[in-house]
């Protein structure tokens, strides 16, 4: 039995690791997968919790409660894909107009 | 004893596929560390006995999102990342502040680890797909119908956004 803070840790650890690539790296395609590293360590606590909820209260609570973590995260998921489609065609506009990917080269808004 | 091998095990992969992520220059391999770490958590997640959030993990994350995200790499022709310098308050104060949060965050989840209990594996009727599916069709009917929506919006945009302007 793996005790639930392992799990919070490791989200911990992930989003962690996702600002840290969101503050250092300067391209902005890995700066975007840092934020898909934030969003799936956020997906992983959902998961735990939605766990220890069905385990913990689910004699207290209807069954909605702990499986509503998981619809969480499956919103999260479409989000995250609707998000990636629309960021992805904004770096392709980036990309054609200033012909560089580097954040510290796009600092105006308008050319 | 089993699941604990397996957690730590899946969870070094990602951790080392998250720093990996970081510490490679070119965008092509953080992609490819990227798909790792998201495999590595679709494990973690059958381990938590959610076998529909892990299938939809492999299905839309590492299977959609990445080939997306490697799709536009190799579209865009994106080489190695140069080094420039940027804003110094980040590096100065968002790293720092950034090590000091998942400290605190651990510290917090360790001392109260015997108040958290544990996480165990063969829960009935947890993440299969039915009691999603029953839930997501009835509770949630009006969430879901939204996000028809967003996702429509989010194709008009790209289509948009992607378009050359004449």
């Amino acid at each position: 039995m793996v005790p639930l803070s392992w799990y919070l840790i490791l989200g911990a650890i992930l989003f962690c690791l996702g600002i840290l690539g969101f503050l250092i790296k300067r391209n902005i395609i890995t700066i975007f997968m840092s934020i898909e590293l934030m969003l799936n360590a956020v997906n992983l606590t959902f998961v735990a919790f939605a766990n220890y909820w069905n385990e913990h209260a689910a004699a207290v609570i209807s069954k909605i409660v702990p499986l509503s973590g998981q619809i969480f995260v499956f919103f999260v998921m479409v989000v995250a894909a609707a998000e990636a489609a629309v960021g992805l065609a904004i770096i392709i506009a980036v990309f054609r107009t200033r012909e560089t990917l580097n954040v510290d080269r796009v600092n105006l808004l308008k050319l | 004893m089993v699941h604990e091998i397996l957690f730590l095990i899946f969870g070094f992969i990602c951790v080392a596929g998250a720093v990996n992520l970081l510490v490679q220059r070119h965008p092509i391999n953080s992609a490819l560390s990227l798909v790792v770490v998201m495999a590595a958590l679709a494990l973690i997640y059958l381990l938590l006995g959610a076998e529909f959030v892990a299938a939809i993990q492999v299905i839309v994350y590492a299977g959609a999102i990445m080939v997306l995200f490697v799709f536009v790499i190799m579209l865009l022709n994106a080489g190695a990342e140069e080094h420039t310098v940027g804003s110094k308050v980040a590096l100065l104060l968002g790293i720092p502040g950034v090590i000091a949060l998942g400290c605190l965050v651990g510290w917090m989840m360790i001392s109260n680890n015997a108040y958290l209990g544990g996480v165990r594996i063969n829960v009935a009727d947890f993440g299969d797909t039915h009691n999603i599916a029953r839930l997501l069709f009835k509770n949630f009917l009006l969430p879901f119908e939204i996000t028809s929506v967003l996702i429509l919006i989010a194709i008009m945009g790209a289509v948009v956004l992607g378009r050359r302007s004449s």
